[in-house]
């Protein structure tokens, strides 16, 4: 069956009443808590990980993927009305959106970036469609120590390379590989970093890790820094239909974000900072506006960023349900969601489980068009849930905080290893830590093991499998470059910046 | 690293960079520990459950030991956190309320001890008025229990509010069938 074959198929799947249902309570759920700062995807998804035991897996992920990607229209409007991100991807929409939404064109600035969000979030499902067949045929070559490779490159990309600091980003990365590796060992049957209790036997629930790091150690920093100044809140004005000069000048940064954002979120790189800052860099130098930049914003600014930020969500999903690579904290708690079910996602998941994969794109399409209605004519709904007070708000985090652990096995140690993981977070907001590497480590480091010790078995112990083999090498030496590369060039333009200074007479 | 680019700025120690150096360090030193106790089978000679942990651990002595240089190079915080000053009393009684939770979550049953935590968190945050936090914290929690986990199918902790509506709501559901 060809792709247009399957995709079809999927809709078959995706357009039953009650998945329909489940796409609709996604999207709603995702754009409200993309909306709320202090909430995103991966926490939100990870506190309904639940629900894996009581509906089908075609339903979960449905349910999921609308989160998913309504979290990432929330957070523009976030972004737009108070300059607040309300996800780490819409930073870039504040810089110019807020700007917009200051000079009277929050309508516009808000139109913009739902059209565009539409616009590159289908072209990124696209696609994800006609990608995913691709690479799945590529990755049936790979034998345990290319994926092995290919994890370490995924670890280094997602923790040293993107981020403020690769020291930082892998000691988060690393963090994440402990915190995987308590409990039974899976291949010998050992306990591991247990410290000799039986609580620890079966490991940290991913839940625990996640409502920890993301909703109490955000809540104890928000309230840490209450002395911070407060963004207010612009109020929504300017009509939400973009007059036709604002067409003209959205529709092509559209489509060039699209073609930033898809490539880089679809490598097992991901991460949406890259491609939004790109193509920020790339409106800002192709506008015929460039005086509204920074000062009373600029249109494409908004539309480009927000564009690449959607195409690249979509991307995320190739490596994810291709190679079973999450390379962002969201896509990893949607991997445990498949370990849920005892779905290992990889190669085979696209013939094995073509339904669950064809209907999962399927119902992206629908929540696309369910998205760019829930968030243009109902956008009024969405600026009201921007007025919860911050009291009840992170109060009411924790409440739900609560439920999501303690409803695992009604332990109140789970409460300890939560506000221990809380403190950490707390701690890692404070000192700039990035916390995705840690959810990622810890779902993808064990996995990373299995592979490891797999090629070393197939190879009886000998290392040189892991170079050796040509993909492996290569997939090694990428690895390596970005990790090494980027202190090379800045030592290189360090010095080059510093030699003129030392000319004679120049001073 | 970051003082590349500012080589004119003052290479002061920064203390609270040096403990969560040194704290990551302790980390590596645990992970170590917990290693060592690890029991290798005969059989896994190879590539046993402890190559793991000990790649790890290496990496993390390796990180902490760049953080503590780091540390002694002038720290890597922005400016803007370092200039903001902590909010200890916010912060305070967030970790009351949790506590609280923790402490009564099996006495009085998850929405009693939510209900508390609200409150103190809300508290914390500024807000002064307790008696409608309280209620929006009933409301949310009961909203939380009946609506969240049951959808769910989660088992929370059932108090005595729990217990007196889950009879009722029986006794209501059982006349109905009646």
């Amino acid at each position: 069956m060809n792709t247009l074959e399957q995709l079809a198929h999927g809709f078959s799947v995706a357009f039953t009443p009650i998945n329909l249902l489940w796409c609709l309570l996604g999207t709603t759920l995702g754009t409200a808590i993309g909306v709320l700062p202090g909430l995103g995807p991966a926490l939100t998804i990870a506190l309904l990980l639940p629900i894996t035991y009581q509906v089908a897996p075609e339903a979960s992920f449905i349910l999921f993927a609308g989160i998913y990607y309504g979290a990432m229209y929330g957070g523009s409007t976030t972004s737009i009305l108070l300059n607040t991100p309300g996800e780490s991807a819409t930073i870039v929409t504040a810089l110019e959106g807020n700007k917009m939404a200051r000079s009277g064109r929050g309508g516009a600035a808000l139109a913009t970036s739902a059209i565009g969000s539409f616009v590159a979030g289908t072209i990124g499902t696209l696609g994800v469609a006609f990608l995913a067949p691709v690479v799945v045929k590529f990755a049936l070559a790979f034998g345990p120590a290319e994926y092995f490779s290919l994890m370490v490159l995924a670890f280094i990309t997602v923790s040293a390379v993107l981020g403020s600091s690769s020291v930082r980003g892998l000691a988060s990365l690393f963090a994440g590989f402990v915190i995987g590796m308590i409990g039974v060992d899976l291949q010998t049957g050992q306990p591991r970093f247990t410290f000799g209790t039986t609580e620890l036997l079966d490991g940290v629930d991913v839940i625990i890790a996640a409502v920890g790091l993301f909703a109490v150690g955000e809540t104890l920093y928000m309230a840490s820094r209450r002395y911070a100044g407060k963004d207010e809140i612009v109020p929504l004005k300017g009509s939400l239909y973009m007059t036709a000069a604002e067409w003209g000048r959205s529709w092509k940064a559209w489509l060039r974000g699209a073609a930033i954002g898809f490539p880089i979120g679809a490598m097992p790189a991901g991460g949406a900072e890259i491609p939004t800052f790109l193509s920020y860099a790339i409106e800002k130098k192709l506008s015929k506006h460039k005086e509204e930049f920074g000062t009373v914003g600029a249109i494409e600014g908004v539309a480009g960023p927000e564009a690449a930020n959607n195409a690249s969500a979509a991307g995320v999903l190739v490596p994810m349900l291709t190679l079973g690579l999450p390379t962002s904290a969201t896509a990893a708690i949607m991997l445990s969601a498949f370990q849920s079910y005892g779905i290992n996602p990889g190669p085979l998941l696209l013939t094995t489980q073509a339904n669950l994969v064809w209907g999962l794109i399927a119902s992206l399409f629908i929540a696309n068009v369910i998205l760019v209605i829930l968030n243009l004519p109902l956008i009024g709904l969405w600026v009201r849930l921007l007025k919860i007070p911050a009291p009840q708000l992170y109060a009411g985090i924790l409440v739900f905080a609560t439920v999501g652990t303690y409803g695992i096995s009604q332990s109140p140690i789970d409460l300890v290893i939560l506000y221990l993981l809380g403190a950490a977070g707390f701690l890692m907001r404070r000192f700039d830590f990035p916390t995705a590497p840690v959810i990622i480590g810890m779902i993808l480091g064990p996995l990373a093991e299995t592979q490891f010790r797999r090629a070393m078995t197939i190879s009886n112990g000998d290392w040189s499998v892991f170079y050796k083999h040509p993909l492996s090498l290569t997939l090694l030496t990428l690895a390596f470059i970005g990790l090494v590369g980027p202190h090379i060039w800045a030592f290189i333009e360090h010095r080059r910046r510093r030699g003129p200074e030392h000319v004679p007479g120049d001073a | 690293m970051s003082t590349i680019n500012q080589p004119t700025a003052p290479l002061r120690l920064a203390v609270p960079e040096l403990l969560v150096g040194i704290g990551l360090l302790a980390c590596a030193g645990a992970v170590a520990w917990q290693t060592l106790a690890i029991p290798v089978s005969p059989l896994y000679s190879k590539v046993g459950p402890t190559v793991f942990p000990y790649l790890t651990m290496v990496g993390l002595v390796v990180l902490s030991l760049l953080l503590i240089l780091a540390a002694f190079r002038g720290g890597w915080q922005p400016e803007e956190e370092k200039e903001t000053p902590t909010d200890w009393k916010a912060m305070g009684f967030v970790v009351i309320g949790l506590v609280a939770n923790l402490l009564l979550i099996r006495l009085l049953g998850f929405t009693a001890a939510s209900v508390i935590m609200f409150v103190l968190v809300c508290y914390g945050f500024g807000s002064r008025h307790t008696l409608r936090d309280a209620l929006t914290g009933l409301v949310l929690a009961l909203a939380a229990y009946f609506g969240f986990a049951r959808a769910l199918g989660v088992n929370i902790g059932a108090g005595f509010i729990e217990n007196q509506l889950n009879t009722a709501i029986d006794a209501i559901a059982g006349a109905l069938g009646a």
